[in-house]
């Protein structure tokens, strides 16, 4: 028997017997195809030689994902595990080199949606350039689980001279963000089906390790990197403000935001400052090399609208600001929790 | 989106401040400082917090953020009655994420889904609607609150449920109206009010001619405003060129969506629906005569307030809440001694803590340290 006779996920997949042989062989290892996963030890083996090689620090990482629905336009699951722990380790200034992947899954999965996710994590990981190189899977039995949850960890090399930290935001510095703000949250709003809203929408998930290289390598001076996941770029600015000790005021009329996306904040009352993204970077850079940066990152496809948005203050310590399109000041708010929308 | 851009343009701002500074400086004007003009609807607080428009007026204008935010007004009793209703196993509550947060006197619907309620955010009481129909063993209830902007979307889905003949759906009812809270506050000594400027989506359904009292008997200004910064800043002007030419009348700046008489389809959908209840209690405000409306004996099978047992514990504001204060103009949020310390959006004790569009958790979002 094969796993291509099989349509669905049992228990069976997770019991440790044949059927989970055949899920781990057919599946992950042909999908990842790696000479550290192939050897099927309890734990990948990585050569220190070569690590060191490459710098002189370890970056290591974790996340976990869940999202409904597990395909949206722009991505899947599986990209987003692949992508948002390759950022998390980019973002430190990192050269991401191997990701471990965990399986949680849900009694009752596709087959073939669990095989579209896992080609599209090989997709994403062979054009990044790093291998999976460990991983787990569980079957939970239904209704016990949202039918798939991942986690990736990942190991890269920080090189001698990279030093970026959100502490350093200096007065006078810049902040620039990589492109459109709030892609992501938009997109899986509307793919929930919940809004019936009819707009071209797509999540920006992608890896942002080539444009931070490049970044890196035009202005070695680069302060700070965050991906501007969860909480949005209004979060990103306020743990840069309380990191430093200085204040950031942003310029809303600076702020790229899609036409569509503008449509959803408008719709519900929300702000795409607030929303999630999945491929975009805010960074913090000396005023004397912003614009030069700027031009730098828009060569690159992850960086085409990159623009600068805001400016670091002296004080008061902690406090992210907005100059309102009319010229007003006002705080930077951070919602409490979810994002609800206005309606009533 | 052109279409919004064109109502937030800097250029046309600034033209518009310059002529409020100049109507500003008229001798009547200046005769009678300070010139105070409530915004009554939520929205609008939303818009003058959300652009920084306060920073922007000129001196001696001050702006009263008034009673129109329906989360706000809620009392916790009545997010009580939804969270008792709740708890029946067989119960999928319904309503718009503004409730969700609400606090009741224990807990809100949030914290009530986390322990396992079943609670759900729903665009539209249509969606209530769809809800109902996919669950035919269990009953489904729609928190509806608002004013007469989601009344008529509230009564529509009544008449299709009659329709229909569903038997498993039913409304809580927490629609008010904000007419006579207008009355109240003008009847009420401690409120010192110049204008208004007023609702814009309420007056959508409802038109002009409910606001004419204001005018006639208590010779207020008023101006049905649109929620865009120039909306707000030429309703502004308009009020002042009211006040400086001896005027009050109801002027309509939102025309672009506001008709003189309202839309007529809505307003007899709501009224075969909907009556008046002799009185309701209002979170901040007490009670207000005819301020609220429930389900007319016609609809009595759809009535959750009819068919569930509901508990009856008024549950009074803390002691040290200064709302009422706060919405009758007397008070700044930030002079309330709660704000910021003991009340803030997270944990709010205050009615205009609540939402993003109540004045004290407006201004504690957005300037809650005077920004230089």
């Amino acid at each position: 028997m094969s796993l291509s006779d099989e349509t669905l996920i049992t228990l069976s997949h997770g019991a440790g017997g044949r059927a989970m042989r055949r899920l781990i062989d057919e599946l992950f290892v042909d999908a990842f195809d790696n000479t550290e996963l192939a050897r099927l030890e309890d734990q990948a083996r990585l050569d220190m030689t070569g690590l060191a090689s490459q710098g002189d620090r370890l970056a290591f990482t974790t996340d976990s994902y869940v999202i409904d629905p597990l395909e949206f336009p722009g991505g899947n699951i599986g990209t987003l595990a692949v992508h948002g722990t390759l950022n998390d380790l980019s973002v430190g200034g990192a050269r991401p080199l191997y990701l471990s992947c965990a399986f949680i899954i849900e009694e009752g999965l596709s087959i073939g949606q669990l095989r579209r996710i896992v080609h599209s994590m090989r997709d994403a990981a062979q054009a990044a350039g790093v291998s999976i190189v460990t991983g787990d899977t569980k079957v939970v039995p239904r209704g016990k689980g949202d039918r798939l949850f991942i986690n990736t960890s990942g190991i890269g090399v920080i090189a001698q001279d990279i030093e970026l930290a959100a502490s350093q935001c200096r007065p006078g510095d810049r902040v620039i963000v990589s492109g459109t703000l709030g892609d992501h949250g938009a997109a899986i709003l509307q793919a929930r089906g919940d809004l019936a809203l009819d707009a071209d929408l797509a999540s920006d998930c992608q890896s942002l390790h080539g444009l931070i290289q490049r970044m890196l390598h035009a202005c070695p001076e680069i302060r700070a990197i965050r991906d501007a996941t969860r909480g949005g770029v209004a979060a990103i600015v306020h743990e840069f403000a309380d990191a430093s000790g200085r204040a950031i005021r942003l310029f809303e009329d600076q702020l790229p935001v899609k036409a569509e996306v503008r449509g959803v904040c408008e719709i519900l009352g929300l702000d795409a400052l607030h929303f999630a993204n999945e491929g975009k970077l805010v960074a913090v850079v000396p005023e004397a090399q912003a614009e030069r940066l700027v031009g730098v990152m828009r060569a690159h496809p992850a960086g085409q609208d990159a623009c600068i948005i805001g400016e670091v203050l002296e004080g008061p310590a902690g406090q992210a600001r907005i100059r309102t399109l009319l010229g007003a000041e006002r705080l930077l708010d951070l919602p409490d929790g979810e994002l609800l929308p206005r309606i009533c | 989106m052109k279409y919004t851009d064109e109502f937030r343009d800097p250029a046309r701002a600034r033209q518009l401040l310059d002529q409020i500074s100049r109507r500003m400086a008229s001798p009547v004007l200046q005769a009678r400082l300070p010139i105070r003009i409530m915004e009554v609807c939520g929205g609008h607080t939303h818009s003058i917090f959300r652009y920084g428009l306060e920073a922007l007026l000129p001196d001696g204008l001050e702006l009263i953020h008034g009673p129109g935010c329906p989360v706000c007004v809620l009392p916790r009793e009545r997010v009580d009655d939804c969270l008792a209703i709740a708890a029946h196993p067989d119960v999928i509550i319904t309503t718009f994420g503004d409730a969700m947060r609400v606090p009741g006197s224990r807990q809100s619907l949030q914290q009530m889904r986390a322990e396992g309620a079943d609670i759900r955010m729903v665009y539209s009481p249509l969606d209530a609607l769809q809800v109902a129909r996919n669950n035919p063993g269990k009953r489904v209830v729609f928190f509806g609150l608002g004013f007469e902007t989601t009344m008529p979307g509230t009564a529509l889905t009544l008449q299709q449920a009659r329709a229909e003949g569903l038997s498993n759906f039913f409304l809580l009812c927490h629609h008010i109206t904000i007419v006579p809270t207008l009355r109240a506050l003008l009847d009420d000594e401690d409120v010192c009010v110049d204008a208004f400027i007023g609702p814009g989506h309420v007056s959508m359904v409802i038109g002009l001619e409910p606001y004419r009292f204001i005018a006639e008997q208590y010779r207020k200004p008023f101006i049905i405003a649109g929620f865009e910064p120039l909306d707000i800043l030429q309703s502004i002007l308009m009020l002042l060129n009211q006040l400086a030419d001896g005027r009050a009348d109801v002027e309509n700046q939102y025309t672009r969506v506001v008709r003189p008489d309202g839309n007529r389809r809505a307003q007899q959908a709501v009224a075969e629906v909907f009556e008046l209840r002799e009185r309701f209690a209002w979170r901040g405000l007490g009670e207000i005569e005819r301020s609220g409306v429930r389900l007319r004996p016609a609809y009595a099978e759809f009535d959750a307030e009819q068919v569930f047992r509901l508990p009856v514990n008024p549950v009074a504001d803390p002691e040290d809440c200064r709302c009422g204060e706060v919405l009758k103009g007397q008070l700044q949020p930030r002079q309330c001694p709660l704000f910021g310390t003991a009340c803030t959006p997270s944990q709010p004790l205050g009615a205009l803590m609540v939402s993003s569009e109540g004045a004290c958790a407006a201004c504690y979002q957005y300037q809650r340290t005077d920004v230089q």
